[in-house]
């Protein structure tokens, strides 16, 4: 498409940035981004850099790999060994450890269970019906964007009598996570980039309520360097007019309402849970999970799935990450003990996770 | 695994759809896309066709990006 080449080496970008640099605030300026997809192209594109002192902009609780706690982690580990149990997963949880450093998915199958990379909840659909004397189980992380096809593939091996098939649910919300955030007493960002492809789903009004409920500046953005900068711009003229808003600047594929047979889809199989976030904790509503009509295909109830309470004892400081309190190179195994090829924490394992983009894309600062 | 990318549908069968980028093809569902066609660009993320591109907002939005810039 001729015009997603124009948003990655958009003319303009020149004069946004300097438009940008030369804005006159009121003050010392935090954006957010919630977003992994975010985190990374905000890091290749070296926008932290290029932005003018006094604004910064950090990550939020933008990917579903970071977010799930250790204790889940632990969880799954240890379902990983029934026997019978083919265990399917996004390649980004292969390497999340759980409570123990160095004990992830990757090592379990070295040493014996059958855990197996896919690239969609679809592929672990055919899996079980290829394997029908097998449990297969996905793992259903993710956020809205997720949610639909996760959604999809239940009512699917429910369509098509595939018995053996069920979902772990660790599906997230972002709306309920976005309002912990700014209930927390340090919270101290002065407006959001709003995940494009969430809102692809939910629809920009999703997130109306961060200006009329709590006056701060909102811009769902897409993820070319173009985006990016036309977004940031955007926040920072609301900050400087002292009027916050709504504003979309992902219309190619964001509509105010979201695509209806997505969110169609979710209501009829998945309803709000509380649900725990690595950092967050606790959080009404913050979850998906299935509906009465569905469980029959949760792993939950057949596996009795139990999450450990054990927090992660690593030094890692993921969770302060995700807040937003703390950057990775604050961290003080960023860059030494934890790297990419053998990562502490979630933040470093994920393609996405904010350390990883920052270890990737600016190396370590001594 | 939350990277969408813009992918061109390239085949479809029901809601079963071929699509391509960057001369990779893969197998995606376009379940959520409402009458989906050959040549089509769409946001595809996990197997799933998640949202349609709109060229025309597109054009849109860049000649609202313009005008912006110009003012600078
Ligand atoms: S690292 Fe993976 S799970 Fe996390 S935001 Fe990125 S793609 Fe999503
Ligand atoms: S650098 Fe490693 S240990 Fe530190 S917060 Fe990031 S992932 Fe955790």
């Amino acid at each position: 498409m001729l015009s997603e080449a124009s948003f990655a080496r958009l003319p303009e970008g020149k004069k946004l940035l300097r438009g940008i640099r030369e804005m006159e605030l009121p003050g010392p300026v935090c954006l957010m981004e919630v977003c992994g997809t975010h985190t990374m192209a905000i890091a290749k594109a070296g926008l932290r850099q290029l932005l003018p002192e006094g604004v910064e902009l950090r990550s939020g609780p933008g990917c579903p790999v970071c977010v799930t706690p250790a204790g889940v982690m632990d969880g799954v580990l240890a379902l990983s060994e029934t026997p019978g149990l083919i265990l399917t997963t996004y390649g980004d949880l292969m390497r999340v450890p759980g409570s123990t450093p160095g004990d992830d998915l990757q090592r379990r199958r070295a040493t014996g269970a059958d855990v197996r990379w896919v690239y969609s909840p679809m592929d672990a659909l055919e899996l079980a019906q290829a394997e029908p004397d097998k449990q297969v189980v996905f793992l259903g992380v993710g956020f809205e964007t997720t949610a639909p096809g996760t959604a999809l593939a239940v009512l699917e091996a429910q369509r098509r009598g595939i018995k053996n098939f069920s979902l772990l649910c660790l599906l997230k919300r972002t709306e309920p996570a976005l309002r912990a955030l700014i209930a927390r007493p340090d919270f101290r960002v002065n407006g959001f980039l709003c995940p494009g492809h969430v809102a692809a789903i939910t629809g920009a009004e999703a997130f109306r309520f961060l200006p009329e409920e709590y006056g701060l500046p909102a811009v769902v953005s897409g993820f070319e360097t173009g985006d990016l900068l036309a977004a940031v711009y955007a926040l920072l003229a609301q900050i400087r007019d002292g009027a916050p808003r709504l504003e979309n600047e992902y219309t190619r594929v964001v509509s105010p309402q979201g695509n209806p047979a997505a969110l169609a889809l979710m209501e009829q199989v998945l309803e709000p849970v509380d649900s725990v976030w690595r950092g967050l904790g606790e959080i009404p509503d913050s979850g998906l999970g299935l509906r009465k009509e569905f469980r029959a295909f949760d792993a939950a109830d057949r596996f009795s799935f139990s999450p450990g309470q054990r927090v992660e004892n690593t030094g890692c400081c993921c969770g302060a990450i995700i807040c937003g309190q703390l950057n990775p190179q604050d961290c003080p195994l960023f860059g030494t003990a934890c790297q990419p090829e053998h990562p502490v924490g979630p933040c470093m394992v994920s393609s996405e996770g904010a350390c990883a983009a920052a270890y990737k894309y600016q190396g370590v600062e001594l | 695994m939350c990277l969408a990318i813009p992918m061109r549908l390239m085949e479809i069968d029901g809601n079963d759809a071929v699509a391509e980028v960057d001369g990779v093809r893969r197998k995606i569902r376009v379940d959520f896309i409402k009458e989906p066609k050959v040549g089509d660009y769409v946001i595809a993320h996990a197997g799933f066709a998640i949202e349609r591109l709109q060229e025309q907002q597109a054009l849109d939005n860049l000649e609202a990006i313009r005008e912006v810039a110009d003012a600078l």
